[in-house]
């Protein structure tokens, strides 16, 4: 690792200030990729600005419709809350799956989705619920956030602070993981709102990181069962391709976890 | 460089290191607890897992300047004087290691496994959770039997206390 300069911060506006004084900074959550990728000295920022210790950037709170996951909750905390349990049981099987253990008592929704890696999974689950990103500037509805290969609308120097979701009448999560780092080869997110919309994205499958499967969407439309999505072709042409699966692989994962999270959302 | 102020072992330390420095740095060689091991150095393998307030952390992919204030625990710190943890114990029984490399991390997070299950452990539980940690020689057989005695000794520990 090149030399770098640690600071923690205490809020969001002594985070955002110290970010505004350093040449290169980048912010530190978990630190479950950032710190790997800056040891393979991919990443070199001139300081670092922990987020960890923000008091009012963690927990996991419902209230009426609503589910609000502060940006420096690790997986952990949401996997195990009564509260993500209760209101969107999904979402908390989501968290129980990302990496491992140790990973997730230390990474985070916030970095997880300000580095929108293609295979991650917290994305699926924002597009698919239509969550909105609190930033310490505004709010960003998911399909506005995710802008590619660990791309998002994210400013510089602007800090993720809470993921609100809203309570869906269904939801159901089913990822084929990578047997070594648990990514997605392919992970797909269903969502039922309480207005009757449906909501489908799938992660690990795009070139362009997560994307919505609409094919599959009007599928659950008119019929909400596993059965429903049989019929659908799901196009391998933009899908990513490498050694551990072809574009038709993964044509083919979007339906059948597609499949597998309708049956687990009942 | 920055002062590092942590406990270890139930022993509050401070020590100089240079930002960059990684938690398994601190303790391997400003600390000379060699126990915790670095195996892969990306965070996949679990060798160098210890315990940061409670929870089991990978202390390769951790700044020791994010464990600042924080209690740590290693290998060296899970003995009572020379009566073995009982995981350690469970380990030694069940022939749960060979060339024990992975040995310090496993039985950190085999004991962290034990803490959030409690009595409700089952062999594919144990594999499932095993999932952080990677050993080469074992094919974990005898890692889950020990993992498996060890929770049963932990309670029986618990309830005699």
């Amino acid at each position: 690792m090149y030399q770098t300069t640690y600071h923690r911060a205490s809020s969001v506006d002594e985070a955002a200030s110290l970010f505004a004084k350093s040449s290169e900074a980048k912010f530190l959550a978990g630190g479950q990729t950032l710190l790997p990728v800056m040891k393979q000295r991919l990443a070199s920022p001139s300081d670092v600005i922990d987020l960890a210790k923000i008091k009012d950037m963690i927990g996991v709170e419902a209230s009426g419709d609503t589910l609000t996951i502060k940006a420096a909750t690790p997986h952990y905390d949401v996997a195990t809350s009564d509260a993500a349990k209760k209101a969107i049981p999904a979402l908390a099987y989501l968290a129980s799956l990302i990496g491992d253990p140790a990973v997730r008592y230390r990474g985070t929704i916030g970095g997880s989705i300000a580095n929108n890696d293609p295979a991650a999974d917290y994305p699926a689950a924002l597009l698919a619920l239509d969550a909105t990103v609190k930033t310490n500037k505004r709010s960003i509805a998911a399909s506005d956030f995710f802008k590619g290969l660990f791309t998002t609308a994210l400013e510089d120097g602007e800090i993720v602070t809470a993921v609100s979701f809203p309570v869906p009448a269904k939801a159901g999560y089913s990822k084929m993981p990578h047997p070594a780092s648990r990514f997605a080869l392919t992970g797909v997110f269903v969502a039922q709102t309480k207005s009757g919309e449906v909501r489908v994205a799938a992660t690990g499958a795009s070139q362009n990181g997560v994307m919505r499967v609409s094919a599959i969407e009007a599928a659950l439309k008119t019929n909400w069962s596993p059965a429903a999505i049989d019929s659908v072709s799901i196009p391998a042409s933009g899908l990513l391709a490498d050694i551990h699966g072809t574009a038709e692989y993964r044509a083919n994962l979007v339906k059948v976890m597609a499949q597998r999270a309708v049956a687990a959302a009942g | 460089m920055s002062t590092v102020k942590l406990t270890v072992n139930g022993k509050a330390v401070a020590v100089d290191v240079e930002d960059r420095t990684l938690l398994v740095q601190l303790l391997r060689d400003h600390l000379n607890l060699t126990g915790t091991h670095v195996g892969c150095d990306t965070s996949q393998c679990g060798a160098c897992v210890v315990h940061m307030d409670g929870r089991a952390v990978k202390s390769c992919t951790m700044l020791a300047g994010q464990a600042d204030g924080a209690s740590i625990t290693t290998i060296e710190g899970i003995a009572k004087g020379d009566e073995l943890h009982p995981m350690q114990a469970a380990f030694r029984d069940n022939h749960g290691l060979q060339c024990g490399y992975c040995t310090p991390g496993m039985i950190m997070s085999a004991i962290d496994i034990v803490h959030r299950h409690g009595g409700q452990l089952d062999e594919a539980t144990v594999r499932h959770e095993l999932e952080g940690n990677i050993c080469r020689c074992t094919g974990y057989h005898n890692i889950v039997k020990a993992v498996l005695d060890a929770a049963g000794r932990m309670k029986v520990a618990q309830a005699a206390e």
